[in-house]
């Protein structure tokens, strides 16, 4: 039983991000930077519990929806389709190329001497969500064929005499602390969403954030029961934000400020004004407004540009302040 | 160092919740030996353990044995307590999956931390050990006595927890949640709680509290005791029970020094990855490691007819007979050399300096280095070589150089800081050097006030040491500046003077230094 998404104390901005996501996953991945110990992993972990479960085929290691999208690789044992919590996989820091992509299946190999393949960690994220915490200690490799496979959504295997493909669509989140190595910036404009967390800033915060981590250590059953209202609440809001987002439109007002906003700010390519877009259509969505407005705009303008912006080293504003300063001049 | 009776207060704890986790700083000796003995059996993980030893695997003897997979349980089948040995040289990977594990909240861990000052586990394990025991310093005379928690028990104990949190400068909520957690294990009194702060906050302090009011508003509110006894003044009484826990270099005034330990600029570093290939070793399968197939075979080939392998048949494997691929690869050094080429002695300094890089070149090809130098005079810094291992274009880009003007230090510092960042990024390993005679008097921003260029400098230096970029500060002035030895230790660089330093001086100092 995790802890319940509902019961994160403040951290709205990070929140958001995920729900975001949640209500269209096209928008890319979630990258959190903070200090350890501010419930970032709490809140990924989270989401395999909030999100509505997912039916699939339940001998299919990557997941898929019905028998048909089930790659040809797959001998299937079992083909019924069952119902199971979104997937949200962890990736363990120090992992390899083998175990995320996949592999020659050794066993098979050495006691049947037959070729087969063992699906990574790729196949299990499929449809879900891949957490890598302290992304920015992770080999640089692995990075890049993570935000390879994430943008096209299917994981490609050449290697050892395999070969082989299957779908892997996942929300990518990767969390760190930027005090100990940094991303390169290509990795971070191929983030959708970016987010600063830290210690909550009010003492009263800070309590109750030990107080309700603290219930739920001791009885996680109990604490369950007491916020699965708040929880189901929070859940039926994401699920008609994503059957609302399709006839959520965007004024042509909303795409030229998108464009204003990135050239003020002067952000490279075309990937922040549509992320912009997107992520104000999904707010919108969830918020069950008809469309989406200045005010969604202005919401989630730090979240889908502070990363993009240039790297100064000399201004020590912070990217967070830059964004903000830049929204009000453009949407004033 | 902590007093023995919290030690065994800490045992305890661990014993009735195992999952408070322990980051235990130690060197072997029979303290030690008593305090684990205090804790009850453990189990201890291998040095090295890879994912199937911790998460379970395939056996592969009995596999190959058998002609089917069979598996065995790894530690983490079960939840008895846990013992990490060495763990300052846990290695990231392995530091992660332990940090998943322990999220998982089943499992308790003690960390047996042996490392030498700077040396740490990783950040991302000892953040989820809740209680910090350091036994170092504890003589077998020192092995008595008991610590009382009883007392009158406190209500809640969040909020004095959470301010003694903030005021010691203490991130994040595991720590205070463990505080917490602790705190009602032994009993929920304040002297628990003064306890239990000892032991999770007080070795992570990051800031000193604020001092105690000033003498006299204590001694006037004692002569009017306050009948009311308010949180503040609980909070206060922990405060001043647990200063001697605070971790000594905080008192020193500075701290800790954010050296990357371990990392090893431009050191070989071998794995099964990538790099030059090395000859195959035998081991097992798992984890990191990829089976060198032909290798593996090769070895097997010789023992077919004894092992009873028909022709046309599959070859017999056993699992002595698999061979692990193995690569080295060396991450490329840059040296970079800001030098100071303001005022008269800028033709003397600069030659030399040119000197230097020229014999640290001139060594390259066996060190693999890559040479930088940048100078700094008048109103700001240029790069003067692109950082390059090649002889030939140095000599010719050195030959001559202009000097004179003022001192802008910072504009240096920055300059030398943006190129290593650019040089982190191709995956090399950089370091600064800077000669100077450290008199700066032009700010950042290029203009003139002594003042301004200092903190401008100072500020400089703290951003590469934050940056974890390794650096040497060649003092070059006739008499040694203490100025400019305050800079090195912003910079958590070495501070060397070298009055006339010539240029095979230089190079010595910066290969020893580096």
């Amino acid at each position: 039983m995790t802890y319940p998404f509902a019961a994160i104390v403040g951290q709205d901005e990070m929140k958001l991000a995920m729900i975001l996501t949640a209500v269209d996953p096209g928008i890319g991945g979630v990258l959190v930077f903070g200090d350890r110990g501010t419930g970032k992993s709490t809140a990924v972990r989270a989401l395999g519990a909030l999100l509505p479960p997912l039916n699939m085929v339940a001998g299919c290691p990557c997941n898929s929806a019905s028998a048909d999208a089930v790659p040809d690789w797959v001998t299937l044992a079992d083909d019924k389709i069952v119902s199971r919590p979104t997937p949200v996989v962890d990736l363990p820091l120090g992992v390899t190329e083998d175990r995320v992509t996949g592999a020659l299946d050794i066993e098979t190999a050495l006691t049947r001497g037959e070729k087969a393949f063992q699906p990574g960690l790729l196949a299990r994220a499929n449809r879900g969500y891949l957490y890598i915490d302290e992304i920015n200690l992770l080999e640089d490799h692995v990075v890049d064929l993570l935000l390879d496979v994430a943008q096209s959504g299917e994981n490609v295997v050449e290697r050892e005499g395999l070969s082989i493909r299957h779908p892997a669509r996942f929300v990518l989140v990767g969390s760190g602390n930027p005090e100990e190595g940094e991303l390169r910036p290509q990795l971070l404009d191929r983030f959708g969403l970016s987010v600063e967390v830290g210690s909550p800033s009010e003492i009263s915060d800070r309590i109750e954030v030990i107080r309700r981590r603290d219930a739920y250590d001791r009885d996680p059953a109990a604490f369950a029961d007491k916020w699965a209202d708040a929880q189901n609440d929070l859940r039926a809001r994401i699920v008609a934000g994503r059957s609302a987002l399709p006839a959520t439109e965007a004024g042509d007002d909303v795409l030229h400020d998108c464009a204003a906003l990135c050239l003020a700010l002067g952000s490279d390519g075309l990937r922040g004004e549509l992320t912009l877009l997107r992520a104000s259509r999904a707010l919108a969505a969830f918020e069950g407004a008809a469309q989406a407005t200045r005010d969604q705009l202005r919401r989630v303008a730090p979240l889908a540009l502070r990363h993009r912006l240039r790297r100064d080293p000399l201004d020590e504003a912070g990217s967070t302040i830059r964004v903000g300063r830049a929204v009000e001049e453009v949407l004033a | 160092m902590t007093p023995w009776p919290v030690a065994v207060l800490a045992a305890r704890a661990f014993r009735d919740d195992p999952t408070l986790c322990v980051w235990l700083r130690a060197r072997a000796g029979p303290v030690r030996d008593a305090w684990l003995e205090l804790v009850g059996p453990l189990r201890k993980i291998p040095v090295g353990a890879d994912d199937d030893a911790l998460f379970g695997g395939l056996d592969v003897a009995a596999t190959l044995a058998g002609g089917r997979p069979v598996y065995h349980a790894g530690l983490v089948a079960d939840t008895s307590p846990l013992i990490l040995p060495s763990a300052e040289r846990c290695p990231p990977d392995q530091a992660g999956r332990l940090a998943q594990v322990l999220d998982a909240g089943r499992h308790g861990l003690i960390a047996l931390d042996e490392g030498l000052e700077g040396e740490a586990p990783p950040a991302v394990l000892t953040d989820r050990l809740g209680l910090v025991v350091d036994l170092d310093g504890i003589a077998l005379a020192d092995m008595t006595g008991s610590a009382e928690t009883a007392g009158d028990t406190v209500g809640d104990p969040a909020p004095a927890l959470i301010a003694l949190a903030d005021s010691l400068g203490v991130p994040g909520s595991r720590a205070p949640l463990a505080a917490l957690r602790l705190t009602r294990t032994l009993g929920s009194t304040e002297a628990s709680l003064t306890r239990a702060v000892e032991l999770t906050l007080a070795p992570r302090a990051t800031r000193l509290p604020a001092p105690p009011e000033e003498e006299e508003d204590t001694r006037r509110e004692s002569t009017t005791p306050d009948p009311t006894d308010g949180k503040g003044q609980l909070e206060d009484r922990v405060l001043d029970a647990v200063r001697p826990a605070l971790p000594a270099d905080l008192l020193a005034g500075l701290g800790r020094a954010a050296k990357a330990g371990g990392d090893g600029a431009g050191d070989k570093t071998r794995g099964n990855r990538r790099g030059r290939p090395l000859p195959a070793r035998p081991g097992r399968p798992g984890g990191r490691a990829r089976v060198d197939l032909v290798a593996t075979l090769r070895t097997a080939a010789p023992w077919q007819r004894l092992r009873g392998a028909e022709p046309g048949m599959r070859p017999r494997l056993r699992v002595s007979d698999i061979r692990l691929r193995r690569h080295e690869h060396r991450s490329d050094r840059l040296v970079i050399f800001a030098v100071d080429a303001s005022g008269s002695a800028a033709a003397a300094r600069l030659a030399e300096a040119k000197g230097a890089v020229e014999i640290l070149l001139g060594e390259a090809y066996a060190r693999r280095d890559h040479v930088a130098l940048i100078g700094f005079r008048g109103t700001g810094a240029e790069i003067l070589l692109e950082p390059t291992r090649s002889l030939v274009r140095t000599k010719r880009q050195l030959a001559g150089l202009p000097g004179g003007g003022g001192t802008p230090l910072a504009a240096g510092l920055h300059a030398g800081a943006a190129m290593a960042h650019r040089a982190r990024l191709h995956g090399m390993a950089p370091a600064l050097v800077v000669l100077t005679d450290g008199r700066p008097n032009i700010t950042l921003a290029g203009q003139p006030g002594r003042q301004q260029a200092r903190s401008d400098a100072e500020a400089m230096a703290r951003r590469l040491r934050a940056d974890r970029i390794d650096g040497l500060v060649i003092d070059t002035g006739n008499r040694a500046s203490p100025a400019l030895a305050d800079l090195a230790r912003d910079m958590g660089a070495t501070c060397l003077a070298l009055p006339r330093a010539d240029a095979h001086a230089l190079g010595r100092a910066v290969a020893a230094a580096l």
